[in-house]
């Protein structure tokens, strides 16, 4: 079970409470921008088996979205943070290596 | 058209472990905007903003922190619609929404030793940690719903209106006597 805590009303809930948003820290590639920035972009989103950072709302409580650093294979959750963060914050990349010293970094 | 004023299960209710019953009509009042700046329109009727996923009483009336921004103002029903024009006129000019939902609401009362086995039964919810003064939104089945605990064996539930059938028979189903958990009682 995928237990989540939204860091905007603090709820600790599991994930039926929640809604995936995919992939977060997405850069926007608009108008102006090449084929192949827009196509990654738009289409290509990375399916990592281990550390993720993902998009939640908390659905059927605040309503409000938030992101979510958790390892897709063991389902621990390393940390969220507020959705108006545009790269994962210094403390949650820490708390990530003191978990998973081998992991690659966010890109 | 009928000028009279329906809840939305008028008189229902079902006897199990716990009692489930349809609480009648109920003001309510979603008030959205920053918090902070919402104090001093609230301030005439006696209540206090209340603190992240806490209610605060005040007489008839109750006061519900739902989201960062969105408060929920409980009162009797026939001073809602007078309570919301005083509201917005008070609030003129602020970045902020006042909306009577009275009518797009429902309320239910359970009553009984088991009345959160019976939540339990439905939420992804520890009750053991929901304390008096506290709300907790979450779904009951598969619809959304907010609860707290209103008194001694007392709990209550809001949903929306247009799902108060489901919510009553999902309620009754959960009570019926023979089926207790005993989780908390």
């Amino acid at each position: 079970m995928l237990l989540l805590t939204c860091p905007c009303c603090g709820v600790t809930a599991e994930e039926t409470e929640f809604t995936p948003g995919g992939e977060a820290h997405l850069k926007r590639f608009g108008p102006g921008s090449s084929d192949e920035e827009f196509d990654a972009y738009m289409f290509q989103r990375k399916n990592p088996r281990g550390v993720h950072f993902e998009r939640w709302r908390h659905a059927y409580g605040c309503g409000k979205w938030f992101i979510a650093a958790r390892c897709t294979m063991t389902l621990e959750v390393f940390a969220t943070y507020p959705a108006q963060t545009l790269e994962p914050p210094a403390e949650v990349i820490e708390k990530i290596r003191a978990r998973r010293p081998d992991w690659e970094g966010a890109q | 058209m009928s000028d009279q004023l329906l809840s939305a299960l008028p008189g229902a209710a079902s006897e199990g472990f716990v009692t489930v019953a349809e609480a009648g009509l109920r003001g309510m009042i979603t008030l959205r905007g920053d918090l902070g700046r919402l104090t001093f329109a609230l301030a005439p009727l006696g209540l206090d903003i209340p603190a992240q996923r806490a209610i605060t009483q005040a007489d008839e009336r109750s006061l519900a922190w739902m989201s960062p921004d969105e408060l929920l103002l409980m009162l009797p029903y026939s001073e809602a619609a007078e309570a919301t024009r005083t509201l917005q006129e008070e609030l003129r000019g602020e970045f902020a929404t006042v909306a009577n939902v009275s009518d797009a609401r429902a309320v239910f009362a359970l009553r009984g030793k088991g009345a959160p086995d019976v939540l339990a039964k439905l939420c992804p919810v520890d009750f053991a940690a929901l304390k008096p003064g506290e709300i907790r939104r979450t779904r009951a089945g598969q619809v959304a719903a907010a609860i707290w605990v209103a008194g001694e064996d007392e709990m209550r539930l809001v949903c929306f209106r247009s799902v108060a059938q489901y919510m009553f028979d999902l309620l009754t189903t959960a009570a019926l006597p023979g089926s207790e958990p005993c989780l908390y009682s």
